[in-house]
């Protein structure tokens, strides 16, 4: 066991230190520094700058300071608007984890929900709706999924009223993000679930007369889930990958659509940012998932 | 009783069980009767085996129609439909200026006194869109871009993957485990930051021009196509190890060993034919996803480079005029949600027909 989450572990921080090495030096491959504006500065003005920002120092040692100063919680500064990157994404990643979190929870809940009930009555009519909802739904992008739940809700039938920072209504963007981790958890849930009740100690505990509420939930239902707890992780990053769309389209100001801003304005630093915050966040999330799947699972050897 | 002992004398006497059967009651078989004795099916291989399991399953061979119904559009449309993807509606030669953001099958007020005078337009079966351009054209083109995409992207996973796959099973011991500790790294990375970051800079450093096949589909398509080369081939890796050294482990591939046959008839006739199943259905599920993903890149503004459409970028055009034009979106969301359907259930079609161990 420790020898397996020692593995994880330095697997992970070799992951993150790949990806931070790949996010540096691509954005340093990008012709043209930050300092090649519209204004022409004088050269010397330019190298104070450059002096300034530890751009006169070879790429390799700038990476070195780089590396640091992240690992002091400092992201730099926005090339466009001058502000602190680290300040930015903790205001604004609040706001996305709070959408991300619900978003999680509800796939989470109503995911099993529906998959357990597909899996009990199998083959049936509630069975075969359910399947059929969970295959349309993750045959549609969430971008699409949100801009049809926003036009038929928000401005056909104005249920909903639409984002407002001050009054937010999570409705529509915590359905459209959770949509396609909650099909995708309904199946896995209803096939492991099939597998869980076909299992012997099912038939035995069913066999010592054990109530039938009891089979389901204590010995069905909680082996039915170890294959879940496996696709939190990939959910996770699933979740925060959506977020970027997601917010953009109900004009969300969270940490994604402020990522797609940066996009769009080609602000470096703070793109270089948001993706190692992310990446680091994926990374941590998945490494937890699979300790935690190892510690609840002792059955499953996964080396 | 009577009746037995009235005929008593036509039944043959050989055993005197036979004394309780009336045989005058029987008939004989006819040839057709006869011949449903004969139990045996025709030899059957395979490949022929799977595909009438996949005959049988209403949904898959639906997907197939759907599939070859829209490849038959995409080759058609162009063809038939006298107006290009990039071009501006032009009436008897004058750009008509009206006939932007039109509603399906109407038409502009210039084409109407074209068509009182008594010239041809063609409808537009969906309208035109914000600069008067054919809107079913530019969705078709934009559906034949992104099968395109996702096609040439699962075949580049497919290549590298079983490439790197069967190297890694196939030698096993150290150059297994140093291979598969570089797909661990690879898997664990974040793949669709990686893309986004890519396609940032490489859209900077790459010169389109040097690659004159992609020029229509711009800079990005071919970092979409590079990040798939470099990222998204480690799933497909893994699965093509794990059946080769799965299969390598069964008996027959040991019969076969011991009954002298070469490592490359072992291979090409034992272990090839049964990972191939496995391997294609995960190719063909490929396909959608890669389209998620370009869809997805149009949507935060690297996608295709215009005017070449893609459903993606159609569907976030589709955003600014949700209001008034929302057939605008639900068009290519359609096309997008039929393809990816149609491929999602064909894969587990083919999973049922080809892999009965996979069947749940």
């Amino acid at each position: 066991m420790t020898k397996y989450v020692g593995k994880r572990i330095v697997l992970a921080l070799v992951t993150l230190f790949i990806v931070c090495g790949i996010t540096f030096f691509a954005m340093n491959a990008i012709p043209g520094g930050p300092f090649d504006g519209e204004k022409a500065i004088s050269p010397e003005v330019k190298a104070e700058m450059e002096k300034r920002f530890n751009l006169d120092k070879p790429v390799s040692q700038q990476f070195i300071i780089y590396m640091k100063n992240i690992l002091h919680g400092d992201f730099g500064v926005s090339a466009k608007t001058g502000r602190d990157i680290g300040k930015t994404i903790s205001t604004s990643f609040k706001v996305s984890a709070k959408l991300g979190a619900m978003a999680i929870i509800t796939a989470v809940v109503f995911g099993v929900i529906l998959g357990s009930s597909a899996a009990l009555t199998r083959n049936h009519l509630p069975d075969r709706l359910i399947i059929f909802l969970s295959t349309l739904i993750s045959a549609l992008p969430s971008f699409v999924l949100a801009s049809l739940l926003l036009l038929t809700f928000c401005i056909k039938l104005k249920w909903i009223p639409v984002w407002n920072p001050k009054n937010p209504n999570y409705i529509l963007p915590v359905i459209s993000l959770a949509a396609y981790p909650m099909a995708y958890i309904t199946r896995l849930t209803k096939t492991s679930m099939l597998d869980a009740m076909g299992q012997d100690y099912v038939r035995t505990a069913k066999a010592k007369g054990v109530a039938s509420w009891k089979v389901l939930f204590k010995h069905a239902l909680r082996n039915a889930l170890i294959p879940v707890v496996t696709y939190v992780g990939p959910m996770i990053a699933s979740i925060l990958t959506g977020s970027l769309v997601i917010e953009k389209i109900f004009t969300i100001g969270g940490l994604g659509s402020k990522f797609v801003d940066s996009i769009t304005n080609r602000d470096y630093p703070l793109i270089m940012g948001v993706t190692i915050f992310l990446a680091v966040l994926m990374v941590t999330m998945n490494l937890i998932t699979d300790i935690v799947y190892k510690i609840i699972d002792p059955r499953i050897n996964l080396d | 009783m009577d009746n037995t002992n009235n005929n008593i004398d036509q039944m043959p006497k050989k055993s005197p069980f036979s004394m309780q059967i009336d045989l005058q009651k029987f008939e004989k078989a006819t040839d057709e009767e006869k011949h449903q004795q004969e139990v045996m099916s025709n030899s059957s291989s395979f490949f022929k085996d799977g595909m009438k399991r996949l005959k049988k399953n209403p949904l898959a061979m639906g997907s197939i129609i759907v599939l070859i119904l829209i490849v038959l559009m995409i080759i058609i449309t162009p063809h038939v439909i006298p107006y290009q993807y990039s071009q501006i509606i032009t009436v008897d030669g004058v750009r008509d200026k009206s006939a932007s953001n039109m509603a399906p099958l109407k038409h502009s007020d210039l084409e109407k006194e074209y068509i009182k005078k008594g010239g041809k337009v063609f409808p537009h079966l969906m309208g035109t869109d914000e600069l008067g351009r054919d809107y079913f054209v530019r969705v078709v083109y934009g559906t034949r871009i992104s099968l395109t995409v996702g096609i040439i992207a699962s075949i580049l996973v497919l290549l590298i993957g079983v490439l790197y796959g069967s190297i890694s099973g196939y030698f096993g011991g150290r150059v297994d485990m140093v291979m598969m500790r570089i797909v661990d790294v690879i898997y664990s990375v974040p793949d669709l930051l990686m893309i986004i970051l890519l396609s940032v800079v490489l859209n900077e450093i790459l010169d389109v021009n040097s690659f004159p096949f992609m020029q229509k589909l711009g800079t990005n398509m071919i970092s979409l196509f590079i990040v798939f080369g470099l990222l998204y081939w480690v799933g497909m890796a893994r699965l093509v190890r794990g059946q080769i050294l799965t299969v390598k482990e069964n008996e027959y591939v040991l019969a076969a060993q011991v009954s002298g046959a070469k490592s490359g008839r072992i291979i090409r006739k034992h272990i090839l034919p049964n990972c191939i199943s496995v391997i294609i259905i995960s190719a063909a599920l490929q396909i959608p996803s890669a389209i998620f993903t370009e869809s997805f890149l149009s949507f935060i503004g690297l996608g295709v480079k215009s005017p070449m459409p893609s459903l993606g970028s159609l569907a976030n055009e589709a955003r600014a005029g949700l209001t008034t034009y929302s057939y605008k979106l639900i068009f290519p969301a359609i096309m997008i949600a039929l393809i990816t359907l149609a491929f999602n259930l064909l894969g587990d079609g083919l999973r049922d027909a080809f892999d009965p161990k996979l069947r749940r």
